[in-house]
C-alpha cells in the first residue's frame, strides 16, 4: 500500500499539482490514490441510484415485496468500507510521517506572521525579507536541500499557505509551528494568508524564490556588506513606520472601542 | 375506516369530536395572542418554520451578495469590511439561525410528538420559551447591522485571538456572542424537551425499535444537543469574559491560550455538524420509504448506524485543527475516516430502500434523491480532508468552502423534501407539484453549478474569506460559474417563496396524500389540538401503513413471511 501510495504517477492528476518540493509530490500521488477511491466508489454508488431511479420507476397502482433486512448484503457493505478506511489511513500515514518529519538541517528560515505582512529572517545571517499587504516579500530558498522552517505570529492567527508546495500550517501566536521543505524544482512560488485574519486579510501575500545553492549563498552574501546591510535595515524601517501610517492602527477602526 | 379499528373501541366520528372536546381551542385566545401565548407544539413548530426560513432568505441574499462580490478579481460592490461582516453572518445565519433551528425546532418539534403519538410535548412552556429565546437570539445576532462597527466580522468560527477586544473591538461582535448564546439556550432546551418526550411520552406500542427513523434521529441530535452545546456556552462567556472582564484565557500576553478556543468551538463544533445532519437524514429516509412504497431497508441497521455517527462525532473535532500543528494527527485522522463507514451503510440503505420498489417522483421524492446523490459528493470530498496531508494543502482553501456546501446544500435539498413531505400535513394543504419539481431542478443543478468549480479553484489554491483576488485573474471564470449556480439556488428559492403563495388553501390535502407510513400520517391534517382522537395498533414501525395495508406488512428477506404480529395488550 505504502508503495502504491507513493508511485502514482501515471494516474491522472484529478485537478491537484504535483509540486515543488519532495513531501508536495508524495501528497500529490495519495491525492491520486484517494481520487481513484473517490470515483471509483462514488461513481459505483451513483450507477446504483441511476439504476433504482430508472428500473423502479412507478408503473402502476402494485405494492411492491415488502422486504427489509437482508443480512449478508448489510454486513458486506459495512465490512468492506472499514477495509478501505483503514488502506486509507495506512497510506494517510506513510505520507504524514514523511511530511511531518524535521530532519536535522543546515539552513533555518523563521518565518514571522503579522497583520497584515510577512517577515523572513536566516538565523545566523543577516539577511531578511519584509513585506506588508500592497507589497509582496519574496522569500528566497535553497533548492536540493532541507530547509527549516520555525513559524510564528505577532498577534492573530495566520495561515502560511504555499500552493506549489502542497502545505498549510497556521502561524499561533504563543506558538513555533516547525516543518522542513525540500525543494525539488527551482522558481518563483506564490503564497498567502489563508486564515483569516482580520480587515486585509486577502491582501496577505508572499512569494517564495526557490534557487540554486550557489545563488542562495549569493543572496545570502549580499546582506553582509556592511553598507548594505544599513541600508536594507533604513529601507527596511522606513517602509514599515510608512506603511503603518497607510494601515489604521488596531482598535481605532470603531468609535465604540473597548 | 372506522369499523376497521382495533381494538374496538367505538369512538364518536371526527366531527363531533371537535365540538366536544376541544375546549381550549375555542375558548382560549385567538390571532396574535393566541401565538403569543401557545405552548402547542404544532404552533410554535409553525413559528420555527416560519422564522427559519426567513433566516435561510436572509443568509441566501448574503450569499448572492459575496457571489456577486466574487464575479470578478477586483470586486467593489462591497469593502473589505462589509465582505468580511457578510460572509461571518452568511455563516451565523445559516446554522445557528437556519439549519439547526429549522431541523430540531421546526420539523421535529411539529412531527416527533405525532410520530410517537404523543399529545405534545413532554415541557410545553420550556418549548414556547425556546422558541422566544431562539427569535430574541436571531433578532440579537442580526441587530450587529445597526451597530457603528457593524456586525461580527470574524468568521462564524470566530477564532480567537482575532476575536478579542483589540482585534474585534466592535459591539457586533457582542451582540454575536450575545445571541449565539440565547440559541445556544434554546438549543439546550429543545434538547431537553425531545429527550423527555421520547423517553417517556410514546404511545402504548411504540416501542424504541418501532419509532420511525425520523424520531430516532432527532432522538440522537437531542442527545449530541445536550452533550454539545453547554461547550459551545462556556466558551462564549470565556470568550466574553476575555473581550470585556480582563481575563486572558484565550490571550498569549496572560498566559493564556488561543488554540483554546479552537478546541473548545470545535467540540461543540463537529457534533453540531451531525446536529445538523442526521434530522435531514431522518428526512430524507421518510421520504424515501414513503414514495418507493417499500419500509426503510436495513431499519435496525440505520439506527445502529445513527448512532455510531454520534459517537465518533464527538472524538473528531481537531480535525478542523490539522494545520494548527498542536493536535495529534494519526488519532483524529481515523477517527474521522471511520465516520465514512456508518454514513456509507445509510447511503446503501437509501439505494435499498428504493431497491424493487415503485418510486413514487413526487417532488419530495426527488428532493430526497437530490440529496442522496449531493450529499454523497459531499461525502466523499470530506474522506480527502479526514487525511491530515490533503488537509494541509486544502485547509483553508475553496476546496473545504465546496465541501461543506455539497453537505449542507444537501441538507437544504431534504430540508425542501421535508416541507413538501410534511407540509401538507401540518397546514392541511398540498403544495403545487409543477412548480415544486421546477424548483428541484434549480435548486439541485444550481447546487452542483455552485459547488464544482469552487472544488477547482480550491485545488488552484483560492484561500476562503477572501474579498478580492487581483493576482489571479483566472479564477474568473470559475467564481463566475459557481456565481451563476448561487443565481440558480436564488431562484429556486424564489420558486418556493411563489409556490406557498400560488397553493395558498388551494389543494386541500386530505389526512394521508402519500399513502405514508408513519403514525403522523394516521391523524387529521391539521392535526388536532392534542394530536390524535384515535390510535391503530402499533405494531410495527409503520403502523398508518400495516392499518392501511393489513395484507402488505414487512416481511423478512428469504422467508417469505410477514414479520410476526407480537402479541400484547393494547391500552
Amino acid at each position: 500500500m505504502a508503495a502504491l501510495a507513493l508511485s502514482g504517477c501515471t494516474l491522472p492528476s484529478f485537478g491537484a499539482y504535483p509540486g515543488a518540493t519532495s513531501g508536495s509530490k508524495s501528497v500529490f500521488h495519495l491525492w491520486q490514490w484517494f481520487s481513484v477511491g473517490a470515483v471509483v466508489i462514488g461513481g459505483f454508488v451513483c450507477l446504483l441510484v441511476l439504476y433504482a431511479v430508472l428500473r423502479y420507476r412507478r408503473k402502476g397502482d402494485n405494492i411492491p415485496k415488502q422486504s427489509q433486512y437482508h443480512i449478508p448484503l448489510e454486513l458486506t457493505y459495512t465490512i468492506v468500507p472499514i477495509l478501505i478506511v483503514f488502506g486509507l489511513f495506512a497510506a494517510t500515514l506513510v505520507v504524514e510521517n514523511k511530511e511531518t518529519s524535521n530532519p536535522p538541517t543546515k539552513v533555518t528560515i523563521n518565518v514571522n506572521a503579522f497583520q497584515w505582512g510577512w517577515k523572513f529572517t536566516y538565523p545566523g545571517t543577516n539577511a531578511f525579507v519584509y513585506g506588508q499587504t500592497t507589497q509582496q516579500p519574496e522569500m528566497v530558498m535553497p533548492v536540493g536541500e532541507n530547509v527549516h522552517f520555525n513559524l510564528t505570529s505577532s498577534d492573530v492567527i495566520h495561515g502560511f499557505y504555499v500552493k506549489a508546495f502542497n502545505f498549510s500550517r497556521y502561524a499561533l501566536p504563543g506558538v513555533r509551528n516547525e516543518f522542513t521543505f525540500y525543494a525539488e524544482d527551482t522558481g518563483t512560488y506564490f503564497g498567502q494568508c489563508t486564515q483569516l485574519c482580520g480587515l486585509y486579510h486577502a491582501l496577505m501575500w508572499f512569494r517564495v524564490k526557490v534557487v540554486t545553492q550557489s545563488q542562495y549563498a549569493a543572496w545570502i552574501a549580499t546582506f553582509n556588506n556592511p553598507a548594505d546591510e544599513a541600508a536594507a535595515k533604513a529601507a527596511a524601517k522606513t517602509t514599515y513606520e510608512q506603511t503603518s501610517a497607510v494601515v489604521p492602527a488596531k482598535g481605532s477602526t470603531t468609535k465604540f472601542g473597548r | 375506516m372506522t369499523d376497521l379499528l382495533d381494538p374496538p373501541v367505538q369512538l364518536p366520528p371526527v366531527h363531533e369530536e371537535v365540538h366536544g372536546h376541544d375546549h381550549e381551542e375555542h375558548h382560549g385566545p385567538t390571532g396574535i395572542l393566541k401565538w403569543l401565548t401557545t405552548t402547542d407544539h404544532k404552533i410554535i413548530g409553525l413559528s420555527y418554520t416560519v422564522t427559519s426560513v426567513i433566516m435561510l432568505i436572509i443568509g441566501g441574499i448574503f450569499a448572492e451578495i459575496i457571489r456577486a462580490q466574487l464575479a470578478t478579481p477586483n470586486g467593489s460592490l462591497v469593502s473589505l469590511a462589509q465582505y468580511n461582516e457578510l460572509f461571518t453572518m452568511h455563516g451565523s445565519v445559516m446554522i445557528y439561525l437556519f439549519a439547526g433551528p429549522f431541523a430540531f425546532g421546526a420539523l421535529a418539534n411539529i412531527m416527533v410528538p405525532i410520530q410517537i403519538g404523543a399529545p405534545d410535548m413532554a415541557y410545553p412552556r420550556l418549548n414556547a420559551l425556546s422558541y422566544w429565546l431562539y427569535l430574541t437570539g436571531a433578532i440579537t445576532m442580526l441587530s450587529g447591522f445597526f451597530t457603528a462597527g457593524g456586525a461580527a466580522n470574524f468568521g462564524w468560527v470566530a477564532y480567537a485571538p482575532l476575536s478579542n477586544s483589540v482585534n474585534t473591538p466592535g459591539t457586533g461582535a457582542d451582540l454575536w456572542i450575545g445571541g449565539l448564546l440565547l440559541t445556544g439556550f434554546s438549543a439546550i432546551f429543545t434538547g431537553v424537551n425531545l429527550c423527555a418526550t421520547i423517553f417517556y411520552l410514546r404511545a402504548p406500542g411504540m416501542t424504541m425499535f418501532r419509532m420511525p427513523i425520523f424520531t430516532w434521529n432527532m432522538l440522537v441530535t437531542a442527545i449530541l444537543i445536550l452533550l454539545a452545546f453547554p461547550v459551545l456556552t462556556a466558551g462564549l462567556i470565556m470568550l466574553y469574559c476575555d473581550r470585556h472582564f480582563g481575563t486572558h484565557i484565550f490571550s498569549v500576553q496572560g498566559g493564556g491560550v488561543p488554540v483554546l478556543w479552537q478546541h473548545i468551538f470545535w467540540f461543540w463544533g463537529h457534533p453540531e455538524v451531525y446536529i445538523l445532519a442526521l434530522p435531514f437524514f431522518g428526512m430524507a429516509t421518510e421520504i424515501l420509504a414513503v414514495f418507493s412504497r417499500k419500509p426503510v431497508f436495513g431499519y435496525k441497521g440505520m439506527v445502529f448506524a445513527t448512532l455510531t455517527i454520534a459517537a465518533l462525532s464527538l472524538g473528531v473535532w481537531a480535525h478542523h485543527m490539522f494545520t494548527t500543528g498542536v493536535v495529534l494527527l494519526p488519532f483524529f485522522s481515523i477517527m474521522s475516516l471511520l465516520i465514512a463507514v456508518p454514513t456509507g451503510i445509510k447511503i446503501f440503505n437509501w439505494i435499498g430502500t428504493m431497491w424493487r420498489g415503485e418510486i413514487w417522483f413526487s417532488t419530495a421524492m426527488l428532493m430526497a434523491i437530490g440529496f442522496v446523490v449531493t450529499f454523497l459528493i459531499g461525502g466523499l470530498t470530506g474522506i480527502y480532508l479526514a487525511s491530515p496531508p490533503l488537509d494541509f494543502f486544502t485547509h483553508d482553501t475553496y476546496f473545504v468552502v465546496a465541501h461543506f456546501h455539497s453537505v449542507v446544500m444537501a441538507l437544504v435539498l431534504a430540508a425542501m423534501g421535508g416541507l413538501y413531505y410534511w407540509g401538507p400535513k401540518i397546514t392541511g394543504y398540498l403544495l403545487n407539484e409543477r412548480i415544486g419539481k421546477l424548483q428541484f431542478w434549480f435548486l439541485f443543478i444550481g447546487t452542483q453549478v455552485f459547488t464544482f468549480p469552487q472544488y477547482a479553484l480550491g485545488l488552484d489554491g483560492m484561500p476562503r474569506r477572501v474579498a478580492v483576488y487581483p493576482h489571479d485573474p483566472q479564477w474568473k471564470w470559475l467564481n463566475d460559474w459557481s456565481t451563476f449556480g448561487a443565481i440558480l439556488i436564488g431562484i429556486s428559492t424564489v420558486l418556493f417563496v411563489v409556490n406557498v403563495a400560488v397553493s395558498w388553501k388551494k389543494y386541500p390535502a386530505g389526512d394521508n396524500p402519500w399513502d405514508a407510513q408513519t403514525l403522523e400520517w394516521f391523524t387529521t391534517s391539521p392535526p388536532p389540538h392534542h394530536n390524535f382522537y384515535r390510535l391503530p395498533p402499533i405494531r410495527s414501525e409503520r403502523p398508518t401503513w400495516d392499518y392501511n395495508h393489513p395484507e402488505h406488512r414487512s416481511i423478512e428477506h428469504g422467508t417469505d413471511h410477514e414479520v410476526p404480529l407480537e402479541k400484547e395488550p393494547i391500552s
